[in-house]
């Protein structure tokens, strides 16, 4: 079991969001604590990737999306009206489904948000560099050809390179949007090793690409349905008995 | 089973027939440009040896006395096409990300094929509205002697290649994948630094094509510019020669063509005037067909 009194880092407190008729999100309320893998899970259309997108404020750029309750970081209200977005999402880094290296060499993807957020120290952004790709388990494959276009990396590479690239802003929470659906199996365990190591520096939430890895990666785990959350707990709890007969019947593949 | 044979048959001879079509087209467009550009050079050519090259080079263009100097002309073109292009790109850029990235969604619907009609006008009626309303503008504005000047002409032509650009650039913008967006917004930059530091240079090599189409569009050009510039063959080299008239290669062409003994050495001239004209394009297309490719591959972010 994990230390006596968690720290909250996250909290949805009866979250429901729409856009469109139908809400994506239905009530949810859902604690995430800080320096552990927590993984939203659950099939297609489930809201898991919703609510994800929602911690750093990505679906603000949805047509008539409306949000009801509180989305809190450290006890602060997200969405509060004077709240920065910007400030926000340097906290709170985010990595896609398919790697997305931007045009441009290694360095400049990694140094990419710092420079963003001002930062032009030539001693301190290359600190970054090597911190960043030391942490996403990359840098011992890339540090001879740093000014390489970032495009020349294999798939794996370059998903690390995108995480690397999200550790560059020293954010407090990293969520990772199916990580790894585009890798194959050896690059997979290399990023999930790379979150094992992570989770001491970081909060981490994924939406993991299978039951498997939910299961391998979880310190807690929260199952989503029809844009409901069905239930959470720690995750060997969850996925050895689950509290819902939903839960049962999703993890154990009667549905899918 | 005869029956059962014949469908097949008469499906290869149909598919047959039409590829045949297909090509003979296809190659039939290339085969139309060939032989322009042999006409051009048969016409042409003989300039090259009937005209010393030291008359060529010259600065007087008075082909009734056999001067034929054409730098004057081919300066002419190059100052107005590129004061167009930077007064365009700017302009262009900006209202292609507006439309792009900024406008809701009723607003781009309205846009769209504003912009698009656009560059449905005909040149004639733009250059009229240019001696009418630009010129007088420019005359007063600047206190020139005269409207008719290089700058006027490059307000027109960046006018009209607008909505080339602008459409070109659109595109462009619209093929950059949504997850570039989400990507450099979910590294805390603003809607605006997404703009110019992601989605503008991942478009970088469609926005140089909307460029450089723009570029044609304006070098080529001949009717409003040969009603607005003034038409005095000049050579622009000082500063203030922007706000003087100058004379284009296209308006030459148009102007002198008509009056011109066929095959006598001021009607190669012109033809001459061609082939440099389209020497200027082809190495403007080839240019920026090198910077995308040399780019692409350095894939250099900005």
């Amino acid at each position: 079991m994990t230390q006596p009194s968690p720290t909250v880092k996250v909290r949805f407190d009866q979250v429901t969001y729409s856009y469109g008729a139908a809400p994506a999100l239905q009530n949810i309320t859902l604690d995430v604590y800080a320096n552990t893998i927590t993984v939203f899970f659950g099939p297609a259309g489930s809201g898991k990737t919703t609510a994800l997108r929602l911690i750093n404020r990505l679906n603000d750029l949805a047509e008539g999306a409306r949000l009801s309750g509180r989305l809190l970081l450290d006890g602060q209200d997200i969405y509060a009206r004077n709240a920065d977005v910007s400030a926000l999402r340097r906290r709170v880094g985010m990595v896609f489904a398919l790697p997305l290296p931007l045009p441009g060499t290694i360095r400049e993807n990694v140094t990419y948000g710092p420079r963003l957020a001002g930062l032009r120290d030539h001693a301190r952004l290359a600190e970054l560099t090597e911190r960043s790709l030391i942490q996403a388990a990359l840098w011992n494959e890339v540090k001879d050809r740093l000014d390489d276009p970032a495009t020349a990396l294999s798939g794996g590479q370059q998903q690390r390179l995108c995480i690397a690239r999200s550790l560059a802003l020293e954010p407090e929470v990293l969520l990772l949007d199916e990580p790894t659906s585009g890798l194959d199996p050896i690059s997979t365990a290399r990023v999930e090793e790379s979150l094992f190591q992570l989770k001491s520096h970081y909060t981490i939430i994924i939406v993991p690409h299978s039951i498997q890895q939910a299961a391998r990666v979880a310190d807690w785990a929260a199952f989503f349905l029809k844009g409901e959350m069905i239930e959470c707990q720690e995750g060997t709890a969850l996925f050895t008995t689950p509290h819902d007969q939903r839960t049962e019947d999703y993890i154990t593949g009667r549905f899918g | 089973m005869e029956f059962a044979k014949a469908p097949g048959l008469t499906k290869r001879w149909g598919e047959f027939a039409i590829e045949t079509i297909i090509r003979v087209l296809g190659l039939s467009s290339i085969g139309f440009v060939v032989m322009i550009f042999l006409f051009l050079l048969r016409e042409g050519l003989p300039t090259f040896w009937e005209i010393p090259l030291n008359n060529l080079l010259g600065t007087r263009w008075y082909p009734t006395f056999d001067y034929f100097g054409a730098v004057p002309l081919v300066l002419g073109s190059v100052l107005v096409t590129l004061l167009a292009i930077v007064i365009a790109l700017p302009l262009g850029l900006a209202t292609a990300v507006f439309v792009r990235e900024i406008a809701p969604p009723w607003a781009r619907e309205i846009l769209k094929p504003v912009i698009e009609v656009l560059a449905g006008i005909p040149s004639v009626v733009l250059g009229f509205f240019g001696m009418t309303l630009v010129a007088p503008l420019v005359r007063e504005v600047l206190g020139a002697p005269t409207g008719l000047t290089a700058f006027t002409g490059a307000l027109l032509l960046a006018y009209m290649a607008l909505p080339t650009m602008i459409s070109v650039a659109e595109d462009a913008l619209d093929t950059v994948p949504k997850s570039y967006r989400d990507a450099g917004l979910s590294m805390g930059a603003t809607q605006w630094q997404t703009i110019w530091r992601v989605v503008v240079p991942a478009a970088r090599s469609g926005v140089v094509t909307a460029v450089m189409l723009g570029m044609g569009r304006a070098i080529g050009e001949t009717m409003a510019v040969m009603m607005v510039t003034g038409n005095a063959a000049r050579l622009p080299l000082s500063l203030d020669s922007l706000f003087r008239p100058v004379r284009t290669m296209t308006a030459t062409i148009a102007a002198e063509m008509g009056e011109v003994a066929q095959g006598s050495t001021h009607y190669h001239a012109l033809f001459g005037l061609g082939i440099i004209l389209f020497a200027l394009t082809f190495v403007i297309n080839l240019a920026a067909a090198a910077t995308i490719f040399k780019k692409r591959r350095r894939g250099g972010l900005r």
